[in-house]
């Protein structure tokens, strides 16, 4: 099982992947800038976001909408961004590629002199609709806010969330897009891949000619933070929601990391699934909780793994959080079973297979290739990634377990009820989240 | 070194002819049970997707039972035979399979997608799931108090309280008026054997299609089909469905939401069925509507107006006539505002703003160039082929849907809009901050707004 491709370096310093897929008459082309809210710095958070939105208003040749002719030309398209990285994709018909090569580097090289102050803060509205709609009017919407802030320090780029908080959004001026785009948004800072419907030697030479020219721009130094936890955080606040919700996190290893598969895993045996060890607790068998589940969302430079319950009707979140302790310990004392390891092995197996059925969009082919590539430098990385789960055994699930998921060292959440704070885990600080 | 600059930035470039595309075509075959049983090749990777369609869904509850069909879907992997609802699961988690239960209006999907190593045994887990499940008594309990407490958890949730009230408000007490969950009261008084009877007589090969799309052949899983399903019998009855499409006053309503920062929007009424012949036509012009980022609503209400994130419309198509429907959730400020900028936007299309020739050139080519787009996955294969099953359309329905779309003229579009869209039938529900609003409500002259509770949902 392989993800082929090809990968070149323009002069520019833009990487090019390439990997053919003919079998459906489409081209998905996916592009990552390696920018994300970590290189926002306090009093400017949400700002790699909303530089993503602008990035949808057209260009200085193109200055009607990025969307129009690609929808036009039968394209889907999108993009995102996290903490680590901002990406675009579209997935076009094949004949179409030229022009979503010309879309993407025309704002690539020349969005800034199309940017105006009226775009500028429409897409501030939009965006702050964004956050209301997301977060604000959500149920347990603000828990990230709440969570990462206890997670990281203050000067920790972790600590705040991509969407950014509203009085540093409505305090962004034009003049700062500027300099974001100069100093992230160049060759040197991206890296394009392109797969489907397109013989890779033409694919190359349309990325030049459409991108070989635009300057380099200067290497972007990698963003150094550091997180430590001590002791046990515990907060809570209020909102409006019919039943309580649990929320217990560590920091964890980082992306690819050693001990990071060990810990998808094992947050996929403690809480993902009707099969495992807590949902079987808390839903099946003693049913004080409604839901329950667990991720390890590893990033570039720290980890976190968080585990979620939502107490039924009646019950409080210190039940859950016994609970929820308990089945840790319970995996740092005894291990995962065979049964329970085999299930993982295959399930990643498959899982990998699964990803490789399309070429564009969010974790399709091209997104895969682009991920290993800007993280690692090393789009080569699929058949070792399935090979980091393929090699977990129980005690390295176990140890850990044991080192990361202390109970000494984490952060408990407690999202309540207006009015119900008796029902938080105990011992939880209010807290003011907006 | 001075490089010479090789791309032409004055004009975009034109695409030039797209490689046609062709579906694979579907092999059919019907067990002696009446299990239809279809089939796609598509063995781009090793895994096969099936989808068991029963043409059942939540509008097959029987009178005073909302959250039958629901609760019975989600009963059937709750274990079978001897094995537990656990043990079952972990069986499938033992294939690497990935499954799925989705109930609608019209219909309950099973979906199965697996390694072909081990598709047979994913077949034969569907068969567990779907002829043998155990019904047990205490595992419908538990089931039905989760949902319970599901019902109580959307009442949190503007969206969703939207969504319920709104099918309430525009159909009343037709079959299409409630949400598949039902009500905590139907749900309360459900019992075990009303979900054993309605798995005997609904749940029935007679009223299913097997889909299985991948690296498998026919005749392979028609003969695995044979084997797992086939002592398998009934017929599934009538879906008991009136043909009469409801009629509800329109209305302005609110749901209040104190100190909401968003006004959660519901503006349509009931339109028009799947097998209308208008179809293509009203895809189109939903399309040019609000069907997509490039169209009329959301261009004014987000890209220049900043009030939302974004403004959807759809046409519903069901069985019987489902809703046409805007969908927007707007910052409170702006509710009015943006009730009257969308129910204008839908007018005008009708009349006094038509559909330009470019805006119609646009929205024919977003539908039809990208078609190909559709069929890149064995899921999205067997998801395309399930919609022939359950709306019995024609074999050749999605090889003729290019050339339909391109014939349309801007007068059918105006045509099909007027015919099925009625701006003075439109019911318009807000979930939002009524001491904010309510003054402007007043303003919007679509009478007083008739205040409802989320509990009532």
């Amino acid at each position: 099982m392989k993800l082929s491709f090809s990968k070149h370096t323009l002069a520019n310093g833009l990487d090019v992947l390439l990997h053919e897929d003919r079998a459906c008459p489409i081209v998905a082309v996916n592009l990552w800038y390696h920018v994300g809210s970590k290189n926002e710095r306090p009093g400017h958070t949400g700002f790699a976001h909303l530089f993503e939105h602008l990035m949808f208003e057209g260009s200085q040749h193109h200055d009607h909408g990025y969307f129009q002719p690609l929808q036009g030309a039968g394209g889907t398209l999108n993009g995102s961004t996290n903490a680590d990285r901002t990406n675009y994709w579209e997935v076009v018909p094949a004949n179409a590629l030229e022009l979503a090569l010309w879309m993407e580097s025309d704002r690539m090289g020349f969005l800034l002199p199309a940017l105006t102050q009226a775009k500028f803060a429409n897409q501030l509205d939009v965006v702050l609709n964004e956050r209301r709609q997301n977060y604000e009017n959500r149920p347990y919407g603000l828990a990230p806010m709440a969570m990462l802030s206890a997670l990281f320090p203050a000067d920790h780029p972790y600590h705040w969330t991509t969407i950014g908080e509203v009085a540093d959004l409505e305090a962004t001026k034009l003049d700062e897009v500027h300099a974001f785009f100069q100093r992230y948004y160049h060759p040197a800072n991206a890296s394009i891949a392109i797969a489907g419907d397109v013989a890779a030697d033409e694919a190359l030479r349309l990325v030049d000619r459409y991108f070989g020219d635009i300057p380099p721009g200067e290497v972007v130094p990698p963003v150094q933070a550091h997180a430590e936890l001590i002791g046990d955080t515990r907060i809570m606040f209020e909102d409006r929601v019919e039943l309580p919700r649990l929320y217990v996190a560590w920091l964890t290893p980082a992306m690819f990391a050693p001990d990071d598969a060990e810990l998808d895993l094992a947050n996929d045996l403690l809480a993902n699934g009707k099969t495992s060890r807590l949902y079987k607790r808390l839903v099946f068998d003693e049913r004080i909780a409604t839901d329950v589940s667990a991720s390890q969302n590893s990033r570039e430079m720290a980890g976190y793994t968080q585990i979620a319950a939502t107490a039924a009707p009646g019950h409080a979140l210190g039940e859950l959080e016994a609970v929820i302790l308990e089945e840790v310990a319970g995996l740092v004392t005894s291990g995962p079973t065979v049964d329970e390891m085999e299930r993982g092995r295959v399930q990643a197996e498959a899982q990998f297979i699964y990803r490789l059925q399309t070429v564009g969009g969010f974790g399709g082919k091209s997104d895969q290739l682009n991920a290993y590539n800007v993280f690692l430098d090393d789009p080569s990385y699929f058949e070792h990634d399935l090979e980091r789960y393929r090699s977990v055994t129980a005690t390295s699930m176990q140890s850990a377990v044991k080192r990361y998921l202390d109970p000494r060292a984490r952060v408990t959440l407690s999202i309540v009820p207006r009015g119900r704070g008796t029902l938080a885990a105990p011992n939880s600080q209010l807290v003011t989240v907006a | 070194m001075a490089r010479q600059l090789k791309a032409d930035r004055s004009k975009l470039p034109v695409p030039g002819p797209g490689r046609p595309f062709l579906l694979p075509p579907v092999e059919k075959t019907t067990l002696p049970n009446g299990l239809r049983v279809w089939t796609v090749r598509h063995a781009q990777i090793p895994l096969v997707a099936y989808v068991l369609l029963i043409a059942r869904g939540a509008s097959s509850d029987p009178a005073g039972k909302d959250g039958l069909a629901a609760i019975t879907a989600d009963m059937l992997d709750e274990g079978s035979d001897t094995r537990s609802a656990i043990e079952m699961h972990e069986t499938l988690a033992r294939l690497g399979a990935q499954f799925d239960t989705d109930i609608g209006a019209d219909a309950t999907a099973i979906s199965v997608t697996a390694l072909s190593r081990v598709a047979e045994r994913a077949l034969a887990f569907i068969g567990d799931v779907v002829v043998r499940p155990a019904l047990r008594e205490a595992d419908f309990e538990r089931v039905r108090q989760l949902r319970l407490h599901r019902l109580k958890q959307m009442r949190d949730s503007a969206a969703a309280v939207g969504d319920r009230a709104f099918l309430k408000l525009i159909y009343a007490d037709d079959p299409y008026g409630h949400a598949p969950i039902g009500h905590e009261t139907t749900l309360t008084s459900l019992t075990i054997d009303d979900v054993r009877n309605y798995h005997a007589s609904a749940i029935a090969p007679g009223a299913a299609t097997l889909i299985a799309v991948g690296d498998c052949t026919h005749a392979e899983v028609v003969g695995q089909a044979a084997e797992v399903f086939g002592h398998w019998i009934g017929s599934g009855g009538s879906d008991n469905l009136p043909s009469a499409a409801p009629i509800a006053p329109p209305r302005l309503a609110i749901v209040p939401r104190p100190k909401a920062p968003q006004s959660e929007l519901r503006i349509g009424h009931v339109a028009v069925p799947r097998r209308t012949p208008d179809y293509h036509a009203l895809a189109l012009a939903n399309a040019i509507l609000g069907g997509q980022f490039v169209s009329r609503i959301n261009l004014n209400l987000r890209e220049d107006k900043g009030f939302t994130y974004g403004a959807r419309t759809s046409f519903e198509f069901r069985r019987r006539p489902g809703p046409f429907l805007l969908q927007v959730s707007v910052q409170t400020a702006a509710t009015a505002r943006a009730i009257e900028e969308s129910i204008g936007e839908i007018a005008d299309i009708r009349g006094t703003r038509p559909v330009t020739s470019d805006e119609l050139a646009f929205g024919i080519a977003a539908l039809t160039r990208g078609y190909a787009r559709n069929f890149e996955t064995a899921d999205q294969m067997a998801r395309a082929i399930m919609q022939l099953a359950l709306y019995d359309l024609p074999d050749d329905y999605y090889a003729r849907f290019v050339a339909t779309v391109e014939a349309i003229t801007q007068e059918e579009v105006s045509r099909v809009m007027t015919k099925h869209v009625d701006p003075s039938r439109l019911t318009t529900l807000i979930v939002g901050d009524l001491d904010v609003i309510g003054q402007d409500l007043s303003r919007l002259g679509l009478g007083e707004p008739l205040v409802l509770s989320a509990e009532a949902f």
